[in-house]
């Protein structure tokens, strides 16, 4: 395998390790004010991701200075053209971000109330608009010869590009649903699992469209590759597993559909990274948007050695916190604080 | 227009990164050092200390890691151009960065935060070190970046004239990095130290705690008379590297149009804007500035006139002469703060050595405003180390002017500079306000501290851990 395709596949890596990770963050956001009933309750959902969002969210990080080191010329025009929505992106991953730390520090319902609409909006526009860039990725942009995006704001908002980014947030929703009723108990476990089921379906109807679409946008064959069919029967199985008591099979399964649905669109990107609606003589390659032989060995070292190590220590700090987090037992009442907020 | 938008984008948002981040490298190593004391010692007053500039710190952190994701995402945004043309060598830092740091830190302060009482003890301590360490990494990553744009080495011209990588190691070995890691390093722990003496002082002055808090004075002082004498020493040091690969640089920091030698040091001048040639000099010491620039007593240091002329043979023409006002009164501003704190650190010192240091109320009261000093010589620092690279965005091999994103028009630079100065100032004031809340609060009370989960006893029931967030 070339070097330039070990890095291609690196990023398609790291963006599914993104969205299996943050993708449940995404959901326990968007959806603990629904679900949780009070402020304990409300709480209890956002302390189930409370030690791991923030080490999740590295992997999106280490996505984006992966590709501006290895595809800088794919790097360039990707962040350059998705400008006005990577910086809703930015604004709704500054202001969710701060409310994990922010919101707990004060008794005052406004405060809380502010920070909780951060932490909603932010679960829903993250997943919502960086799903709309990764189909832009592949139903294409007027790109022109200088490997400069020619477009403006509306151009982002292709109809399979629209469609990519309801999938990915419908998915996350489903996600996030499904890991609170793996990690809590009692009534918040349960109107979890409710929420799961119109989710579910929801989530099948998005991602049946994703593929038929996705076959049509790269017209070279109808039939779906193994892992959109594995994503399809992963949502399937996410959907019916939800309604159950199997918590930890339905949750293994709302990953498997996302990461099958990620994985899929950089399977059928490639070899290109940026398609050019403008003309295919304009499109983004890994070949010729990567970064010399030299940096991408040292990188590809670099990577050997560390995200091993990474993902050593998350899993174990995902094996420290594995126990539910219970409702039960703390003071109900709305806006209280229960327990002077510890560092 | 777009190009000055964009470097107003940057100058704004890295200036305000950067208030966060040397508060978080410092006082997540001064966190961990009172985590260690209690581990050692056992005293209760460490441990109630740790969790106290525990909640300071984690505080500062949300702010300070959601404005770096705005500094990761820019450069593709804004400086399109320059991103195509260097990320096969700029990248791999950044890149470096988030795989070696950037994991380590977010996953061992989650582990750290919710691990009280849930993790044994010097697993739980091993945990803010890594923390602390990540941070240090981080740091060390960016440096090696920013110092290739300052001095780049390491990287052979392609067939397209474009730099690429060839030589890893000569990034980490840059003479400019060296020096610049240790004093942005040095520059951190400062700024953690003064602002932890700036909070034991106001509860000191008030008679609160008076035992613990005089602990965490003690601490501050003791790490910062040391570490702001090394960071002169060192930030000297840098400035006789800078003198040899940037000569405008630190010619224009002094104003030195024309070439001298020895050179005397001006300590204030009036006027010396951006064409003003002859600023009236008020206060000069002679051949100052050559030990500054060149280590020795008779050194010289060649003017911007000349520098002018031998950039425009070597490059063509063009200004490049960086604002010299600009570079002045950073440099300025940077070292005449720093002499503040190096007295009042050598005071503290003294009254930490007579045994006085929780009493004095006059050096109590200025040790609080202290606090405003590291985040103005931080700011200064580097608005001298990034005016003075003007006009280059990496120096001898691209100019800022032609670096920003074709594709990106004046519209949307100042819609996501509005953006984030709007977002900036809403999550100062609430940072804000809630530093002062907590710096405020009075510590926890003692004995708190849950221990390890071990068997219970039959009937028993685990205690309800406290929700963190």
């Amino acid at each position: 395998m070339q070097l330039h395709t070990l890095w291609f596949v690196i990023l398609a890596v790291l963006w599914v390790g993104f969205f299996v990770l943050e993708g449940f963050d995404f959901g326990v956001g968007a959806l603990h004010a629904v679900l949780g009933r009070d402020d304990t309750e409300r709480r209890v959902a956002i302390n189930t991701i409370g030690p791991w969002w923030d080490g999740n969210e590295v992997w999106l990080v280490v996505a984006g200075a992966g590709t501006f080191a290895a595809f800088p010329g794919w790097y360039a025009t990707m962040f350059s053209a998705l400008y006005l929505a990577l910086l809703l992106v930015l604004a709704a991953l500054m202001v969710r971000g701060v409310a994990f730390e922010f919101r707990g520090k004060s008794d005052d319902p406004r405060w809380r109330a502010t920070w909780t609409w951060c932490m909603t909006l932010g679960g829903i526009l993250i997943p919502l608009l960086i799903g709309v860039g990764l189909g832009d990725l592949l139903v294409g942009l007027p790109i022109d010869a200088r490997h400069e995006f020619t477009g403006g704001f509306l151009d982002l908002l292709t109809p399979y590009g629209l469609w990519t980014g309801l999938t990915l947030l419908g998915l996350c929703l489903l996600h996030g649903a499904t890991f609170l009723k793996l990690r809590t108990d009692g009534d918040l476990r349960a109107r979890a699992g409710i929420a799961a089921r119109p989710l579910g379906w929801a989530a099948i109807g998005l991602v049946v469209g994703f593929v038929v679409w996705t076959r049509i946008v790269n017209g070279h064959t109808q039939v779906p590759g193994p892992v959109e069919v594995l994503a399809l029967i992963a949502v399937v199985f996410a959907a019916l597993l939800a309604a159950g008591d199997r918590d930890g099979w339905a949750f293994t399964a709302s990953a498997i559909a996302i990461a099958a649905v990620v994985g899929s669109l950089f399977i059928d990107l490639y070899p290109h990274v940026m398609v050019s609606s403008t003309s295919a003589a304009y499109d983004l390659t890994v070949a010729n948007s990567a970064a010399g032989h030299y940096g991408l060995v040292v990188m590809s070292i670099v990577t050997a050695i560390f995200l091993p190590l990474v993902l050593l220590y998350q899993g174990w700090s995902f094996y420290v916190f594995r126990a539910r987090v219970s409702a039960a037992g703390r003071p109900r009442s709305p806006g209280s604080a229960a327990s002077p907020a510890a560092p | 227009m777009t190009n000055d938008l964009a470097r107003w984008q940057f100058a704004t948002t890295s200036i305000y990164h950067f208030l966060f981040v040397p508060l978080t490298i410092g006082l997540s190593f001064l966190v961990a050092i009172l985590q260690t004391a209690w581990h050692k010692g056992g005293d209760e007053d460490h441990r109630r200390l740790t969790r106290f500039f525990g909640t300071l710190l984690l505080i500062n952190v949300a702010v300070g890691v959601v404005t770096g994701l705005v500094q990761e995402f820019e450069f593709g945004m804004n400086w399109s151009t320059y991103s195509r043309y260097v990320g096969g060598v700029f990248g791999a830092p950044l890149a470096m960065e988030g795989l070696a740091a950037f994991f380590l830190e977010s996953t061992f302060l989650g582990l750290w935060l919710f691990g009280w009482g849930r993790l044994p003890r010097r697993v739980h301590l091993a945990c803010i070190w890594a923390v602390a360490v990540g941070t240090m990494l981080s740091a060390m990553f960016i440096m090696v970046a920013n110092s290739w744009m300052q001095h780049p080495v390491g990287y052979r011209l392609n067939g397209h004239g474009e730099p690429e990588l060839s030589n890893v190691a000569a990034l980490f070995t840059n003479p400019t990095f060296l020096w610049g890691y240790v004093h942005v390093l040095l520059a951190s722990l400062i700024t953690g130290a003064l602002l932890m003496l700036a909070v034991a002082a106001w509860h000191l002055r008030r008679e609160r705690e008076v035992p613990a808090f005089k602990k965490a004075a003690q601490l501050s002082v003791v790490v910062l008379l040391p570490t702001i004498v090394l960071t002169m020493f060192v930030g000297s040091e840098l400035g006789v590297v800078e003198t040899r690969y940037q000569p405008m640089k630190i010619a224009a920091a002094e104003a030195q149009w024309e070439s001298c030698e020895p050179c005397s040091f001006s300590l204030f001048q009036i006027g010396g804007g951006k064409n003003d040639q002859t600023p009236s000099q008020i206060i000069e010491i002679p051949r100052l500035l050559s030990v500054l620039a060149t280590n020795s007593v008779s050194g010289g240091v060649t003017g911007l006139n000349q520098l002018q002329r031998e950039y425009e043979k070597k490059y063509g023409p063009g200004n490049y002469v960086p604002d010299v006002f600009i570079q002045y009164w950073s440099m300025r501003i940077m070292a005449y703060l720093a002499t503040l704190v190096l007295l009042l650190a050598l005071w503290g010192g003294w009254l930490l050595h007579r045994g006085r240091l929780h009493r004095s109320r006059l050096f109590l009261g200025l040790s609080i405003w202290a606090v405003v000093t590291p985040f103005l010589m931080n700011t200064a620092g580097w608005m001298l180390t990034e005016n003075g690279r003007q006009p280059w965005i990496v120096q001898g091999l691209m100019k800022t002017v032609n670096a920003n994103s074709p594709a990106v028009g004046a519209t949307e630079v100042w819609i996501s500079l509005g953006v984030f100065v709007a977002l900036y100032i809403a999550l100062g004031a609430a940072e804000a306000v809630l530093m002062v809340r907590y710096g405020r609060k009075g510590l926890e009370p003692a004995g708190g501290e849950p221990g390890p989960p071990g068997p219970l006893a039959p009937g028993e029931t685990t205690p309800l851990p406290a929700l963190t967030y």
